[in-house]
């Protein structure tokens, strides 16, 4: 679904072109420190290949025996790399360093927009409170290019089902969290990277120049699917963005209003949701993987610690060494509540009614369980205060 | 009463246990040397074979030699395993089998507590990876897969694996605590007559200096360790905020530990650096006294400057200024000690071993990292460089250029004076110019990749990272190639095979260790000599 | 560098091949590995525990039997017993590190993590009910009582304090050789131990049952049982490192001028009852 051809071609050897103020900060003080640590090393390494030529035994020079600086131009000569180092860390890369920091650490003046970013595994969450639009942004380069085992996507694994959109040309705060464990909110081209940590906030701002499509990934290992959390911008112009915005209002609203459907709907809806929420851990056959993520086929066993089979156990989801079929309003409390203390995340936070109840729909009719059950929208709802 | 002082603690050859008992039972500092070498040298051979899994794993995208589960598990444990496996057991084997050479002393200062301190290490390594066999036997789900740094609440949410590592760290820490209180034991109470602290090897001075680090460091770790485990399973909430804690703590503690960490591997092998270039430069140590005061400034600053690693876990912004210039002072010692190498090499009369080809190499390689290291210490910057390739590039270029390249000097240095036979020469150099080339090849494209946006911990990346992905994955096979050739070499001088070394061994070598046969007698100094 | 052999007649004790530190180091392996089991619900690692501390105690005895007998047999002299000391400082030192990184701990939890989360933006927070306060169970924690520093915690500073000074006056007492004296005041200091213990069990009990303080008080909860924790398992450990000596000192071991094992215990317990002093302080009392 994504604007194809927008891909930043950039060389593999430079940083992605800078669209930001912060970014390019970034890359004028890459380009001074690489230079001047590369003329450091060319001197050091001049220095030694000299001595290492000119020193040889072979050309019958003899040692000399001087341990330590004598006279005071020996010290001058001694002191001064020591001097220009200093001078180089506190005044050539200190000063532009200070600066940058400052700049970086200026979230809120003037910031026109204000978003809310949520990590979780193994997706970001984006909410705009102002305007009430929210949703989660998912990978999706299917799992049929990630088995070839020769991908041809340009955008491989960079891909996502809804990016996030943003104005050009206004700052925007970004506040960050996460519902699991750290994540990082890395986008090269605007030069910010700052870890979501869990039930903290943190902040960062962008303001971006040009119109275009954006990407990065998640920097902070999150676990087994800490590669396929990419992160898209897709930067409008103002006008644009306005559009866009009268759009998401209208979509949530009629997504909102869905109380009952069809089981072909929720089936079918259940089966996208699992694909892309679900299939990660329990697996796109629903036989989970050993030790880790139980199976949500019935009657198959799971061998885990004690220590997670117990949690399942009291939810009636395990017996005896297998998995076996809880209650409809246990499944709904697990899936929106997670399970505390295991991976299994609280999905009431991401879902809506409509997909909460389409997956449980799903998984209670796929896999070989035949349980027949239908969970309408309205009953989540319901569920949710529990 | 003398009868009983032969008794027991005169014991000679013939009534010493032999085979495998000798080794699990002996006091004898040079026994002890020669285990944590050999334990170092099996645990880099088992880091590499990760770090190959790893190499493979990445040659092109979308490749499924392993699960992004068993991926996590492979680097958490290729990190673990070199760096406290590896490495720390390396540089601790130099020192018991040469400090009290070095410094005239009749052994470690506390024989028995030095073969407990060894013999807590193999068990430390069976606890870390034994989760791999559990996992066949159907028991939790493999080893600990959080990275070597375990950040909470990822370590919090793992499986078993996590908990073995745990208390891997605990039996690792006891070991050094144990191993660094001998040193500076040993250095405070048994030098000979005359060997006043200002005239101990270079050496010496390194490894005072690591093990004052690791006292003063090791036990948070073990603090932190202790608290993840309760986290785990006692229902603490040190790491959680729905207590009123913070993830973030971990990264303190563990930081508060792992940046000294890193100037613990590095100690070592400076000091090993500064016993081998006098020697082939047949010049004194340049700037003795200044290198002692380096040591001395870098492991004061190291206490001071863990948050560098920690720029983008939102930081205020006065901790971000004082983390960074406090980092960019370690630079000043530093570069001293880099002086001094280079002026000792100044007007010298050069010859080119092995030992100092690796320590030339080793001046080249962590000049890279470390002048990298400078580059990562700017704030703004490091949100572009952090969690990258470029990171992963630095802390090879600082970790096997710095440290790895020091200990293989060393290795060559003194496996002629350990065994009384010299490796081959050319071998040798062969060795290290693959090793040169192959570690290039394999680290500098890293930075590349960093910098176009590639990040670390990824079993799979987007197309435009495979070519240089290539590169760096056939430049890690040569370099673990070259490898064998180390192990061939130390296998051949073990073995007896080779030109029979001389006492001096090295015509340009001094020190009370080039004064003793070679290889030396079991027990060194029973009469300490006297230093003039 | 010069070096002549000879000259000096100093022999340095270097003792026998031993089995008992490598068979130590796999006991504990033992331990490790079965507590790691049982922490995740395998049963059956208790038993690998139960193995590996058996074969603990009976490494440590025989271990520390072969130094008592080295000891006793005058194989350490002057320049044994300066390794002994410094070993020891250097590890108290270690100890010391290791208590200050608790107190680190709480001050960074009190003063940096708990007003940090009270003061996140209201609009976004999770937690936008959550007031800067100690102490606290964090946001979501249940509410709880705090021990009342003046009572048993103030009763067991006095305890302490006096049990460093018996063991003071037991040293006084060694070195003058006037063994009766030396063993009253000895079991003296072990017992106002063991009644430290009993006293310290008793609270851990009543904020267990009485005040809702468990570990799983947020934050305070956790603070509070570790360093208190940490603290009783080493007033543990110098009671029965006193006990041993203890028996030693019955046995006649030791003289005025020869007794490292003694003060060694003594520097511990004299490092414990200082860090309780700072417990006080910083966790009952501020
Ligand atoms: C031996 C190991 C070692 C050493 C010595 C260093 C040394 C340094 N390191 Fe490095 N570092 C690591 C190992 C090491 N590092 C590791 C393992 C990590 C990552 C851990 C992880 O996240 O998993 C890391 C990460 C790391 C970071 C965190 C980055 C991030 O996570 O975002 C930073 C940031 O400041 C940093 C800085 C430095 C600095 C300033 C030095 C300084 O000490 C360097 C000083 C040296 C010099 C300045 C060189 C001076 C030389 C010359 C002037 C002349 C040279 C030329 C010739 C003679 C040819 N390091
Ligand atoms: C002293 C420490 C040390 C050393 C020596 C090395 C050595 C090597 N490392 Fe390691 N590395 C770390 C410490 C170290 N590393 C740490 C701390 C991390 C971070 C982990 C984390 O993220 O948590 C890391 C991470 C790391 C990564 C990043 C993984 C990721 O983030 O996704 C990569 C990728 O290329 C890598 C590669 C290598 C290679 C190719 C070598 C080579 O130099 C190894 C060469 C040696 C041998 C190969 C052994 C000898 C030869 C044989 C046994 C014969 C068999 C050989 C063949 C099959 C060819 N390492
Ligand atoms: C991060 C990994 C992860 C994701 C994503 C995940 N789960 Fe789970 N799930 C788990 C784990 C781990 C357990 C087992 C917890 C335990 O042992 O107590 C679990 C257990 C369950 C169970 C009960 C046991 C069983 O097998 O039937 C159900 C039902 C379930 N998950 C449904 C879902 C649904 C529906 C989704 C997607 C909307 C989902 N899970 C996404 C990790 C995950
Ligand atoms: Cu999320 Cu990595
Ligand atoms: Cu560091």
């Amino acid at each position: 679904m994504l604007i194809s051809g927008a891909a930043q071609a950039h060389n593999p050897f430079e940083f992605q072109t800078p669209v930001t103020p912060i970014a390019r900060e970034t890359l004028y003080v890459h380009d001074l420190f690489l230079t001047i640590i590369a003329v450091l090393f060319s001197i050091g390494f001049g220095f030694l290949i000299f001595s290492l030529i000119r020193y040889r035994r072979g050309r019958g020079h003899a040692p000399a025996t001087f341990t330590a600086p004598r006279t005071p131009l020996q010290w001058a000569l001694s002191a001064l790399p020591i001097l220009t180092l200093i001078f180089i860390d506190y005044v050539v890369m200190g000063i532009p360093a200070y600066h940058a920091v400052l700049s970086l650490a200026n979230t809120r003046d003037d910031a026109g927009l204000v978003i809310k970013v949520t990590g979780s595994q193994w997706r970001w969450h984006y909410e705009y409170p102002d305007q009430g639009i929210s949703f989660v942004s998912n990978l999706s380069t299917p799992a049929s290019e990630r088995d070839s085992g020769a991908p041809t996507d340009p955008n491989y694994l960079l891909e996502v089902d809804k990016p996030l959109v943003l104005p050009v040309g206004e700052k925007v705060r970004v506040l960050l969290t996460s519902t699991d464990v750290i994540h990082a909110w890395w986008i090269p081209s605007f030069g910010i990277k700052q870890d979501a940590v869990p039930g903290f906030l943190r902040e960062t701002w962008v303001k971006i120049d040009k119109p275009g499509i954006y990407r990065g990934q998640c920097a902070e290992l999150c676990g087994v699917g800490h590669a396929y959390m990419p992160i898209v911008v897709e930067a409008k112009s103002q006008d644009d963005f306005k559009r866009w915005v009268a759009d998401a209002q209208t979509s949530a609203a009629q997504a909102a209003a869905v109380t009952t459907l069809s089981k072909e709907d929720l089936l079918k809806r259940g089966q996208q949701t699992y694909t892309t929420y679900c299939a990660l851990c329990h697996q796109p056959t629903g036989l989970g993987l050993p030790g880790t993520f139980p199976p949500i086929a019935t009657g198959k066993p799971f061998a885990a610690p004690p220590a997670m089979t117990d949690l399942l156990a009291q939810r009636g989801f395990f017996k005896d060494g297998k998995i076996v079929e809880g209650s409809v309003d246990r499944h709904i409390q697990i899936v929106l509540k997670g399970i505390p203390g295991t991976p299994m995340p609280a999905f009431d936070g991401q879902l809506s009614d409509a997909d909460i109840a389409g997956v449980i729909t799903f998984e209670r009719n796929s896999f070989g369980n035949q349980t027949g059950d239908v969970v309408q929208p309205s009953t989540v709802k319901a569920a949710r205060g529990k | 009463m003398s009868s009983a002082i032969t008794d027991l603690g005169h014991h000679h050859a013939h009534d010493e246990p032999k085979g495998l008992a000798r080794w699990l039972t002996t006091t004898n500092h040079k026994d002890i040397g020669i285990l944590y070498m050999l334990f170092g040298l099996t645990m880099f051979l088992l880091g590499g074979v990760f770090a190959e899994l790893i190499r493979v794993q990445l040659i092109h995208p979308a490749n499924h030699l392993v699960t992004p589960e068993v991926y996590n598990q492979i680097i958490t444990l290729h990190g673990l395993v070199m760096v406290f496996g590896a490495l720390m057991p390396v540089t601790a084997g130099f020192a018991n089998y040469l400090i009290p050479m070095m410094i005239g002393a009749p052994d470690m200062a506390l024989p028995r507590l030095n073969n407990w301190g060894f013999w807590l290490l193999p068990p430390a390594a069976i606890v870390l990876v034994l989760p791999f066999i559990l996992k066949l036997f159907g028991i939790g789900n493999g080893p600990v897969d959080t990275g070597w740094t375990m950040y909470a609440p990822l370590s919090v949410q793992g499986g078993l694996g996590v908990d073995f590592a745990i208390f891997a760290i605990f039996l690792l820490g006891a070991s050094s605590l144990m191993a660094s209180i001998n040193i500076v034991v040993t250095i405070f109470n048994l030098r000979a007559p005359g060997m006043a602290l200002m005239k101990m090897p270079l050496f010496v001075w390194s490894w005072l200096m690591t093990s004052f680090l690791l006292i003063a460091v090791f036990p948070a770790l073990i603090a932190g360790s202790a608290m993840l485990l309760a986290d785990r399973h006692f229902g603490t909430h040190f790491f959680s905020a729905a207590g009123g804690g913070d993830p973030v703590l971990w990264e303190h503690l563990f930081w508060f530990f792992g940046h000294p960490e890193v100037y613990i591997l590095l100690f070592p092998t400076a000091g090993i650096l500064s016993q081998i270039l006098p020697t082939f430069a047949r010049k004194p140590i340049f700037g003795y006294r200044a290198q002692v005061y380096s040591y001395w400034a870098i492991a004061a600053l190291s206490v001071v400057v863990w948050a560098h690693h920690m720029f983008t876990s939102g930081m205020p912004v006065a901790g971000q200024l004082y983390f960074m210039y406090s980092t960019m002072l370690i630079s000043v010692p530093l570069a001293i000690l880099f002086f001094c190498w280079l002026a000792t090499i100044w007007k010298g009369s050069l010859t080119f071993e092995t030992p100092m080809l690796f320590a030339l190499g080793y001046i080249v390689l962590f000049g890279i990292g470390g002048l990298t290291g400078l580059v990562l210490a700017d704030a703004v910057a490091d949100q572009q460089y952090h969690n990258s390739f470029f990171l992963v590039a630095h802390f090879h270029y600082a970790l096997f250029g710095g440290p790895i390249m020091g200990v293989i000097a060393g290795v060559y240095y003194w496996l002629p004076k350990i065994t009384g036979r010299m490796y081959s020469e050319r071998l040798g150099k062969l060795h290290f110019w693959l090793t040169m080339i192959g570690f290039n090849i394999t680290f500098m494209s890293q930075f590349f990749l960093g910098v176009a946006g590639m990040p670390r911990r990824i079993p799979d990346y987007a197309l435009q990272f495979a070519p240089l992905n290539l590169v760096s994955s056939l430049g890690a096979f040569l370099l673990g190639a070259a490898q064998l050739i180390l192990v061939y070499n130390i296998a051949r001088a073990w073995a007896g095979y080779g030109q029979p070394a001389t006492s001096q061994v090295w015509e340009g070598a001094h020190g009370l260790e080039f004064t003793l046969p070679s290889p030396p007698p079991h027990h060194t100094f029973d009469e300490q000599p006297v230093i003039a | 560098m010069s070096a002549n052999t000879a000259a000096t007649t100093r022999r340095y004790f270097v003792p026998k091949p031993s089995p008992y530190p490598a068979l130590l180091s796999f006991a504990i392996m033992l331990l490790a590995i079965g507590l790691a089991l049982r922490v995740n619900g395998y049963p059956a690692g208790q038993w690998i525990a139960w193995v590996g501390l058996a074969s603990i105690v009976f490494a440590l005895v025989r271990w520390l039997g072969n130094v008592i007998g080295e000891s006793e047999g005058g194989f350490y002299h002057k320049w044994e017993d300066r390794s002994f000391r410094l070993g020891m400082i250097w590890f108290i030192i270690s100890e010391v590190v290791l208590f200050a990184t608790l107190f680190g701990v709480l001050f960074y939890e009190r003063n940096v993590s708990v007003p940090w989360l009270a003061s996140l933006d209201t609009h976004f927070t999770p937690w936008p009910h959550f007031a800067d306060a100690w102490p606290t169970a964090g946001p979501l924690g249940k509410s709880f009582a705090t021990v009342n520093p003046w009572r048993i915690p103030a009763l067991n500073t006095l305890l302490l304090l006096s049990s460093g000074a018996t063991v003071t006056r037991a040293h006084h007492w060694l070195k003058h050789d006037r063994r009766g004296a030396l063993i009253f005041w000895l079991a003296a200091t072990i017992l106002l131990g063991v009644i430290f213990l009993v006293l310290q069990a008793n609270e851990f009990y009543e904020a267990y049952t009485e005040l809702g303080l468990t570990l799983g008080s947020g934050v305070y909860g956790a603070t509070f049982f570790a360093l208190t924790g940490l603290h009783g398992f080493h007033v543990t450990v110098g009671v029965v490192m006193l006990t041993a000596i203890l028996v030693r000192i019955v046995r006649g071991h030791f003289d005025p001028s020869h007794h490292f094992a003694f003060e060694a215990v003594s520097w511990y317990w004299h490092f414990v009852d200082v860090v309780w002093m700072l417990l006080f302080v910083f966790v009952y009392w501020l």
